[in-house]
């Protein structure tokens, strides 16, 4: 049963992966690679000055902070612009997909659920709503150079919106009693409530443009991930199940 | 031919606690490491799929 879990999750999360991961290469990586010339740009000319000149020093600037100082820049490694960068761009993709397919698993034996295409693209579409649109409408998926509060913060907020949404999710869906469904509304709007961090002014030279559309295709590729790696659990489970039956 | 249940109800329960945990620790392990993981080499690798994947990146 664990090596079913660990290949379903594998090949589910390798298959949509490597799909997602195209995908990206034509949407989203370009929009990266755009914003990051403006963002060089800003580094190299005036916003240096600019941010001087305000006395702004609690501004994190994405890639343009202390820590990323001329000096230190040298030092650090990153993949090569090209080949190496999109490589390592499909591996990740790949390496989350096979998280979230495991996470998918998880969830779908801990309810004791049948695994089937059909219900797990429903896990999936829950899954999206947990880990991409909720804690998306508090902190909107962002270009770099774009200013943000202080990161620990913002994964804080993240994935505590990420697991209220997914057990809030759970508890409407999955038990009829109305003070059950009235928690699990609360437990979804209470991270909105709170409010996630913020950057103090906006700071971004990229333009608004460029950057809504970098927020809605992430979001939408996120949901492709999500559904393309359910869609691969539902099918890959039965069919490995059918598989050690027959063995 | 369906004729093989692929209910996971069916399934012995600590097998399924087994499969659970064994699920949830790869799941978070890898979700954290290409998504949260404050390594510089790591965030500068998974840069692009943090940024195209919507998750808080810098």
């Amino acid at each position: 049963m664990v090596t079913r879990v660990l290949t379903v999750s594998i090949l589910a999360g390798l298959l949509a992966g490597l799909i997602v991961a195209a995908l990206q290469h034509v949407t989203t990586t370009p929009l990266i690679l755009k914003a990051e010339t403006y963002e060089n740009a800003m580094r190299d000319g005036a916003g240096a000055h600019l941010a001087f000149a305000q006395g702004e020093a609690r501004i994190i600037l994405a890639h343009g902070g202390a820590d990323h100082a001329e000096g230190a820049e040298h030092d650090e490694w990153k993949p090569q612009d090209g080949t190496q960068r999109m490589l390592f761009t499909s591996v990740t993709t790949i390496g989350t997909a096979i998280g979230f397919a495991a996470l998918l698993l998880a969830g779908m034996l801990a309810a004791g659920d049948s695994i089937d295409p059909r219900r797990a693209l429903i896990w999936g579409a829950c899954g999206f709503l947990a880990f991409g649109l909720a804690p998306g409408m508090g902190l909107a998926p962002e270009l770099p150079g774009a200013a943000s509060a202080a990161l620990q913060a913002r994964q804080l907020w993240w994935l505590a919106t990420a697991i209220s949404t997914a057990i809030g999710l759970f508890l409407f869906l999955r038990y009829e009693a109305p003070w059950l469904k009235l928690l699990a509304v609360v437990v979804i709007l209470l991270p909105h409530l709170v409010g996630a961090p913020h950057a103090p002014t906006p700071e971004s030279k990229v333009p608004a443009e460029l950057a809504a559309h970098f927020t809605s295709l992430s979001l939408g590729i996120q949901a492709a991930l999500w559904l393309v790696t359910a869609f691969m659990v539902g099918t890959l489970w039965p069919w490995m199940s059918r598989r050690a039956a027959a063995a | 031919m369906n004729t093989v249940s692929v209910s996971t109800s069916q399934i012995s329960v600590s097998e399924r606690v087994k499969a659970v945990a064994a699920a949830l620790i790869v799941g978070i392990a890898l979700v954290y490491t290409t998504g949260f993981a404050a390594s510089t080499n790591v965030h500068n690798a998974a840069h692009d799929t943090r940024h195209g994947l919507a998750f808080p990146c810098h």
